[in-house]
């Protein structure tokens, strides 16, 4: 069990600006998130796209909000817990148990939920009773290549993740079988091009304008069938089956812990973000409350608020005084300024 | 202000009449229609906005972009008339205009 002044569900901007408000104040914390990476809609949405509404930053990109979040933080040394989702929150007196799908386990005095539209999970192909076959042979992602060796394996998309492992799993598999709804991959051309390449050696199969419809086996999938746009039908025998249709935004086990919700938001008060659970606090995207806009610059506003409660939570002792980073030496030696 | 029909994945039927310059999505969204999620808020980037548009209006509507061909592969069952609402502004020629929405949304 960690403790901790703070755990914050969520390293998107918002969930990162939070680190930043907290540590000033000298106060630590721990960021979970479900992505393997940092940045939440920005990394994963939009990391090339050029945002122009960052105060003071008159132009950004996704990827460069984030590089510099991470600058900002960087003095407080804060414990990133990636690849894993929160699942629990339980009370204990006045604190809060944190759990984890890695089952880690944190106590703390303060939540704060930055969970943006929900954690990123993977996207499933539309075949019903898909689970089961999660146990056993369906992927959506690698994490060891060689179980693939000397398999037929079909992956199905058109991105970069299913053109990359196109090329990368036909060195060691049997075959590879890629499948995509249309004609144009959106991957990097370059790698489309070492498909095609390899789909003339005859290493790799390309079927192009089909869709799944059915995956059949009992435990695991032995026969995945395919749908042409003009109507015809394709059984093809596989040993394994890797689906890369992107990732999608789920308010998941947020729903469960009992916080007031409308429609798939966080109700908050806007004076210090508080959920109607004491210590637990809902910024960005994720909160609601009278006018809000989903905007980074609100909710960098909304963990500055929040974190002034979070102070008096973690330390009920100290009295907390309002301070300019420009002039406190206090905060300017948790910066490590010289 | 063009009408729009939003028939739901179950048959349940809703007809609103949306502002022209709004998006179908918007239409759905701030008219309480359930089915579409928007996730990204209409940005082209979550294809969470999926609907599937009445035949005869298809060649009424703007073509497909690259960001919505691209964005599409990510849709839950798409079809040849899959479109994603965000991308498809209303204008009075749209008077009428019918779609369907998926099963789910991804
Ligand atoms: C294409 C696009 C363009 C945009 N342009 C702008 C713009 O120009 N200006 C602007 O201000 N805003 C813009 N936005 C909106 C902006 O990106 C969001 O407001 C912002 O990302 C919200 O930040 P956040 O930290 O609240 O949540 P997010 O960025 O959504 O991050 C939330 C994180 O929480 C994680 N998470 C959720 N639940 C759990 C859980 N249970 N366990 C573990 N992790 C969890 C998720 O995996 C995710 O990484 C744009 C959005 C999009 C999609
Ligand atoms: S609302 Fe996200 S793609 Fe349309």
């Amino acid at each position: 069990m960690k403790k901790t002044d703070a755990v914050i569900i969520g390293a998107g901007p918002v969930g990162l600006f939070a680190v930043f408000e907290l540590g000033i104040m000298g106060l630590n914390a721990h960021v979970i998130d479900n992505l393997d990476k940092v940045g939440g809609q920005c990394i994963e949405l939009y990391p090339d796209k050029p945002i122009y509404d960052i105060p003071a930053l008159p132009e950004c990109t996704g990827e460069s909000l984030t590089k510099n979040l991470l600058k900002q933080i960087k003095p407080f040394n804060t414990e990133f817990h990636l690849n894993q989702r929160v699942e629990s929150l339980e009370k204990k007196d006045h604190n809060w148990i944190v759990t984890t799908s890695d089952q880690e386990k944190f106590e703390t005095p303060n939540v704060i939920i930055a969970a943006g539209v929900g954690s990123f999970e993977p996207r499933k192909p539309p075949i019903k009773n898909i689970e089961k076959f999660e146990k056993t042979n369906l992927y959506y992602a690698v994490k060891d290549k060689n179980k693939f060796k000397d398999q037929i394996v079909c992956i199905f998309g058109g991105g970069d993740s299913a053109l990359d492992w196109t090329v990368e799993l036909s060195k060691i598999a049997k075959k590879v079988i890629l499948i995509h709804r249309r004609d144009d991959f959106r991957a990097a051309q370059h790698t489309v091009g070492l498909a095609r390449d390899l789909e003339k050696e005859g290493k790799v199969e390309i079927l192009t304008c089909y869709q799944p419809l059915d995956f059949k086996g009992d435990e695991s999938i032995k026969t995945v069938e395919v749908k042409h746009d003009d109507g015809q039908q394709k059984n093809i025998e596989v040993d394994s089956v890797l689906a890369f249709f992107g990732l999608k935004m789920e308010l998941g086990p947020i729903a469960n812990w009992g916080l007031d919700l409308e429609a798939k938001s966080l109700k908050v008060n806007t004076e210090n973000f508080e959920t109607n659970e004491k210590g637990i606090f809902a910024i960005g995207d994720i909160c609601t409350y009278p006018g809000k806009l989903k905007l980074i610059l609100s909710g960098f506003h909304e963990g500055a608020l929040c974190a002034q409660e979070c102070f008096k939570r973690a330390k009920p002792d100290e009295k907390y005084v309002f301070r300019f980073t420009t002039s406190s030496s206090d905060i300017q030696k948790r910066l490590g300024v010289k | 202000m063009p009408k729009v029909t939003y028939i739901e994945f179950n048959g349940k039927q809703h007809e609103v009449n949306v502002e022209n310059g709004l998006s179908i999505m918007e239409g759905a969204v701030q008219n309480g229609v359930p089915g579409i999620d928007a996730d990204c808020g209409g940005a082209c980037a979550c294809a969470t906005c999926h609907v599937y548009v009445k035949e005869e209006w298809l060649d009424k509507l703007p073509e497909q972009g690259d960001s919505e061909k691209d964005m599409l592969d990510f849709a839950f069952e798409t079809k040849k008339n899959s479109r994603l609402s965000c991308q498809l502004i209303l204008e009075d020629k749209h008077d009428g205009i019918i779609v369907n929405l998926p099963e789910k949304q991804g």
